[in-house]
């Protein structure tokens, strides 16, 4: 177990080492100078050959790719300090750049926005397992049936509408046609700043729309997987034992029913994780999918650079949780 | 638990109980399907006594397992009609409450399954599996107790060092150790009947024997009735006393087992011996198949379901073998041996048509 | 849904003998589309004399025959790799280990034994599927062991497999035209517009209405998908069958169709089959010649008479007397049976000496040391056992020792040679080694 997290890890990095060189590259090459952005907003939008050279210059454009990718591989580990034209920006390690809006030092802005992203990943992902698994139980339990017909083409309807049509449509029932008083005020508010409550109804109707649509959606994982687990010869043989369904049903079939529900979650919360785009938008959210959103419009680089990595990293280290969950969960499995 | 007063006194009725300890009386069992309703048994009589093997015989879908999970209680109520009357140590368990039913399933009566693998739970231990059958009719037994008497039925069933093999996983045994596990957990409340379904299909023949060896055995000790549901006929000589053949959900032959393997009257019987090699058998034995499938149960043949493959029906006056069902009768080897079949002389059929082409040196020895 | 017209027609006989079973078959695929089909199709105007007439008694050998395919000294180890960062290779599964048999043309030859004796790789490497780690097989002149995949392809089509499971050996998404067909326009052997008639000749042969070429496999019944089976592995006109447990998946009356039909299939297109089983009354039916395996070995080859009516080894005697017995209904009772004890030992790290000889009654301390050889000790019967002899009449003393120049004990003896050159020859020699007076003898 323990060496394969080694090795996991170690993949992790090359691939970590992989996807930085190809946005370092795509930036590189792209069809504009990679400075122009940056060009362009110093001067209002009057950025000149000699001022575009001035900004390739002092950001290394001129140098060989190589030879800058380097530069930003040492300033994770051990800072650097960062020219943009005239003016000089220092990064500690790990440094991820510095916004070519803000001028602050990437990690540093990612690090606050971390609790935001994660406010809302696990307060969704919390609903939409609390309500998912148990209603697929029963969905499973009583499959053919009229409820179970009703309730499975209900949700496949509203999984089908387009998650960020859905989001919009919540957001603007509950705040803009009924006024829910109390939630009406969506963002994140920190505990620490705002208290407990101010938080919480902050992020209230983000979690609801994640859960309700997070939770059709695992309602009919939990669904197949359990008429699936249900219909196995452990099954039977559980109720030749003599157990009482309830025994039946959820220690030996919803047990083996999780793993694979386990395994999509993992992906799923990892990909919640890395920044929910459309939620935080809606929502007014102040966290990493917003920010990534802003960034690719406003031609930050570092940014998005910085967000991409931090996706890889999380979906890495949520993989690798699956794997190891899994072969907790499944004693077959046996990591090597 | 609420099943412990019941256990208790259907223990007591169980040993006060006499005659048959099972039953089975004109047992129907029906599913409603989309296409209308498929009776999988109909009209099914038998009876095991304590101490006895009956052996069902049959091929896919001709009803022998769904007759003896019908015995176990095991058909979903919503999905399965079933009429007729099966009596358990004298219980009627045909429309008996669940929680009756349950307390009856793996204490009285006990179901052993053909693939171990896929009927063990892969995520919990051995042990686990075998105290949780202990423990649900067991409910003052505490959890060592349980451990104790898993680590016992373990032995019982010769796992070798069961006090550490109880701590592993089904897919950390071999296919023979997984049935006897099974075969362990099935006798860990010393059920007075034993349904093993298929119990040795998937097994190697060296395994298959010394599971066998190990059925008998057992059921020497508990002194069961036990059912062997195969299709394997070898296995039914060498261990049933009695034996039931079906075909298409009726049983259309039943005798001792010597009466059905050396005399059978009834065509269907005598396609599965002619169909199946003999390790002994003469090389002129000839290899005869059953032409044809067996029948859909949707819409099953009129008049004796297996006319349609049986190549003894021009034997029989008339169109009766595809107008009119026959009767199970007495057959002409005794009054215990039953057959359904409208063919007047089978036994001369038999002796003079069939013998010679599938078992050409027992010609030899009957002149 | 309609009803085929020509479903009566069809009963008549064919040259090949199994339309009984292509009648029966025939009436599932039309109870299929049609509801009252099972029984409107009979086989009422077949009686049991012309049944049993197409039935087939046991293939008898020809002794004559030349071999077809000659395997010498084959191996397959699989590497164990160990678990951590790096993975090394820890050791093998010696899967098979130098076995040597010849499968006569137009002939068969049986491979039975247990799960995890290596009949099934065996199967696999003669189809290459694998490629073996050591040996030869010899097929018309050329070594299949050593071919390149691109070498192997025209050969390829003279050895085909017949698979265990119609069920998945098919695929679901294909129609049988397409899956019967496609070896011929892999191969190119037929120009395109011809393939659906040789398409519907190979349908008609295996007893399936050529009409139904563009069903699919779902459509069909087991027992007619393992004929679905059959006609893929006949499209190519192969020399080499390898059955890997053809009939172990279907129902009993439906064993006996395929079997049959197998047999009318080797007879008709003088086909040679390894077929492979570990159902022994099956295989004693079919195949003539058998070899029994143990743990990557054969331990018994020979005729059937003498496999199955005397065999010598310890191994395939307790084989034997684990069958049950139908006729044993007429006595009672189980049989007297030799009890094996245990599960058979990991491949991994086989037992030295002889790999039965942990569960093996006879065994003593040779059997530690020397790997008995597989020794020729009749005009078709060869036996690897130090104590080789008929049951109830094994020798006190190894047989072997004056063979491999040891000891009762198996230690080497000094200034004795080993003097039997004639161990691993794939198929029988003139003169054999007679158990009796410990003699090379002859005819």
């Amino acid at each position: 177990m323990f060496a394969y997290v080694v090795k996991r890890l170690i993949s992790g990095v090359l691939v970590l080492t992989l996807v930085s060189m190809g946005i370092f590259l795509l930036f590189w090459f792209g069809p504009s100078s990679p400075a122009q952005p940056i060009c362009d907003r110093e001067t209002s939008n009057r950025c000149t050959q000699e001022k575009l050279a001035v900004y390739e210059k002092t950001l290394g454009y001129n140098n060989p790719v190589y030879e800058e990718y380097g530069k930003f591989v040492k300033g994770v580990f051990v800072g650097r300090t960062l020219t943009i034209a005239s003016n000089e920006y220092p990064c500690a390690a790990p440094c991820l750049g510095v916004s070519f809006r803000t001028k602050q030092p990437v990690k540093e802005e990612l690090v606050s926005r971390i609790p935001a992203t994660f406010s809302v990943a696990i307060g969704g992902a919390f609903l939409y397992l609390l309500f998912g698994i148990p209603i697929g139980v029963a969905a499973a339990r009583r499959r053919g049936t009229v409820a179970d017909k009703a309730l499975v083409s209900s949700f496949l309807f509203i999984s089908s509408i387009p998650y960020y049509l859905f989001a919009l449509l919540t957001w603007l029932y509950l705040t803009i046609t009924f006024e829910v008083p109390l939630f009406s005020d969506t963002g994140y508010f920190a505990i620490t700043e705002y208290g407990p409550f101010k938080w919480f109804s902050g992020l209230f109707l983000a979690w609801v729309a994640l859960g309700i649509f997070g939770c059709t959606q695992y309602t009919r994982f939990t669904r197949g997987a359990m008429v699936e687990a249900l219909s196995e010869d452990y099954i039977r043989t559980a109720k030749a034992k003599g157990l009482p369904s309830r025994t039946i049903v959820y220690r030996h079939g919803l047990r083996a029913a999780l793993v694979p529900v386990v395994t999509i979650f993992g992906i799923d919360f990892g990909t919640l994780l890395a920044g929910t785009i459309f939620t935080e938008r809606i929502f007014e959210i102040q966290g990493i999918g917003w920010w990534s959103l802003e960034a690719v419009q406003g031609r930050d680089l570092p940014v998005v650079m910085a967000t991409a990595l931090f996706s890889a990293v999380v979906l890495i280290i949520s993989n690798l949780l699956v794997d190891v969950i899994y072969s907790v969960l499944d004693p077959r499995v046996r990591l090597s | 638990m609420t099943s412990v007063p019941m256990t208790q006194s259907s223990a007591a009725e169980r040993d006060q109980h006499e005659g048959p300890f099972l039953q089975v009386e004109n047992l129907k069992v029906t599913f409603p399907t989309q296409d209308g309703p498929v009776t999988a048994v109909s009209g099914l009589t038998y009876s095991v006594e304590k101490g006895k093997t009956l052996g069902i015989v049959g091929e896919s879908g001709s009803g022998k397992s769904v007759s003896s999970m019908a015995v176990m209680g095991l058909h979903d109520a919503k999905s399965a009609q079933i009429s007729g009357s099966i009596r358990v140590g004298g219980t009627e368990v045909v429309g008996l409450s669940e929680s009756h039913m349950r307390g009856l399933r793996g204490n009285s009566m006990a179901m052993i399954f053909q693939d171990a693998l896929a009927a063990l739970h892969p995520f919990y231990k051995i042990g686990g599996q075998l105290e949780e059958a202990y423990l649900v009719h067991h409910s003052s037994a505490s959890k060592r107790d349980a451990r104790r008497k898993a680590i016992e039925m373990l032995d019982r069933v010769g796992i070798p060092q069961p006090d550490r093999r109880v701590d592993d996983f089904p897919h950390q045994f071999s296919g023979g150790m997984r049935q006897r596990a099974m075969i362990a957990m099935g006798l860990i409340n010393d059920p007075s009947l034993l349904i093993a379904d298929e119990p040795t299909t998937a097994l190697d023949v060296t395994v298959q024997a010394q599971i066998l060896d190990l059925l008998q055995d057992l059921q020497r000790e508990f002194n069961s009735a036990v059912i062997i549901i195969t299709h394997d006929l070898g296995v039914i000589a060498e261990m049933a006393d009695d034996v039931l053949v079906m075909y298409a959900g009726r049983c259309v032959e039943y005798g001792t087992a010597k009466q059905i393997l050396t005399s059978p009257e009834m065509p269907y019987t005598w396609g599965l011996l002619s169909s199946i090699p003999d390790v002994t058998a003469s090389t002129d034995a000839r290899l005869i198949p059953i032409p044809g499938n067996p029948p859909s149960l949707l819409r099953p043949p009129p008049g004796c379901s297996f006319h349609p493959r049986c190549v003894h029906s021009s034997k029989v006056a008339g169109d009766l073998c595809s107008t009119e069902l026959p009767e199970l009768l007495p057959a002409s080897s005794g009054t215990a041996h039953l057959k359904r079949c409208h063919l007047t002389d089978p036994v001369g059929v038999y002796r003079s048509e069939v013998l010679p082409e599938i078992a050409p040196e027992l010609v030899e020895e009957t002149r | 849904m309609t009803q085929d017209p020509n479903a009566q027609a069809q009963i008549e006989p064919t040259e090949l003998g199994a339309n009984a079973a292509e009648t029966g078959d025939r009436q599932l695929t039309d109870e299929t589309s049609d509801a009252y089909g099972s029984h409107e199709v009979g086989v009422g105007n077949l009686d049991f004399a012309t049944v049993a007439e197409m039935g087939h008694t046991a293939t008898q050998l020809d002794p004559l025959a030349p071999a077809v395919l000659s395997v010498d000294n084959l191996k397959m180890y699989f590497p164990v790799k160990s678990s951590g960062v790096v993975r090394r290779t820890i050791g093998h599964v010696q899967a098979v280990d130098g076995i040597s048999f010849e499968v006569p043309k137009g002939g068969s030859l049986g491979l039975v034994g247990e799960s995890g004796c290596g009949k099934s790789t065996t199967g696999r490497l003669i189809t290459r599927l694998y490629k073996p780690t050591g040996g030869s097989m010899m097929f018309e002149g050329q070594d299949l062991a050593q071919l390149n995949n691109k070498q192997m392809k025209p050969l390829r089509r003279d050895v085909q497999m017949i698979f265990q499971d119609p069920y998945t050996s098919l695929n679901p998404r294909h129609t049988v035209g397409a899956i019967v067909g496609a070896p011929l326009e892999v191969h190119k052997i037929v120009p395109k517009n011809q393939v659906l008639k040789r398409v519907q000749e190979l349908l008609e042969v295996v007893g399936l209405n050529p009409e139904h070429y563009n069903r699919y496999p779902n459509e069909f019944s087991g027992g007619q998908r393992q004929r679905i089976g059959i006609a893929r592995a006949l499209t190519l006109n192969p020399k080499v069958l390898v059955a890997d447990e053809p009939v172990s998946a279907l129902d009993v009356s439906i064993q006996a169709q395929v079997v049959n039909l197998l047999q009318d299939i080797q007879t008709e297109f003088d086909v040679s089959f390894l077929f492979i089983a570990h159902d022994l009354a099956i295989v004693r039916h079919f195949c003539p010649e058998i070899a029994v395996m143990y743990l990557g070995k054969i331990v018994e080859i020979g005729d059937r008479e003498t496999i199955y009516g005397r065999p010598h080894h310890p191994y395939t005697q307790a084989l034997l007397s684990a069958v049950p017995d139908v006729k044993q209904a007429a006595i009672g009772g189980r049989r007297e049976r030799i009890r094996l004890e245990g599960d058979v030992p990991s491949p991994i790290n086989p037992p030295s000496g002889c790999r039965f000889r942990t569960r093996c009654q006879f065994a003593q301390e040779i059997c530690a040391k020397v790997e008995p050889p597989l020794l020729q000790i009749g005009q078709r019967h060869k036996v690897a056992c130090h104590f080789a002899g008929e049951l109830g009449a094994h020798p006190a003393t190894p047989v072997t020792t004056a063979l491999l120049g040891v000891d009762d004990q198996g230690s080497p003896v000094s200034g004795a040679a080993p003097t039997n050159t004639q161990l691993t020859i794939p198929g029988y020699e003139e003169t054999w080694y007679d158990l009796k007076t410990r003699q090379t003898t002859g005819v």
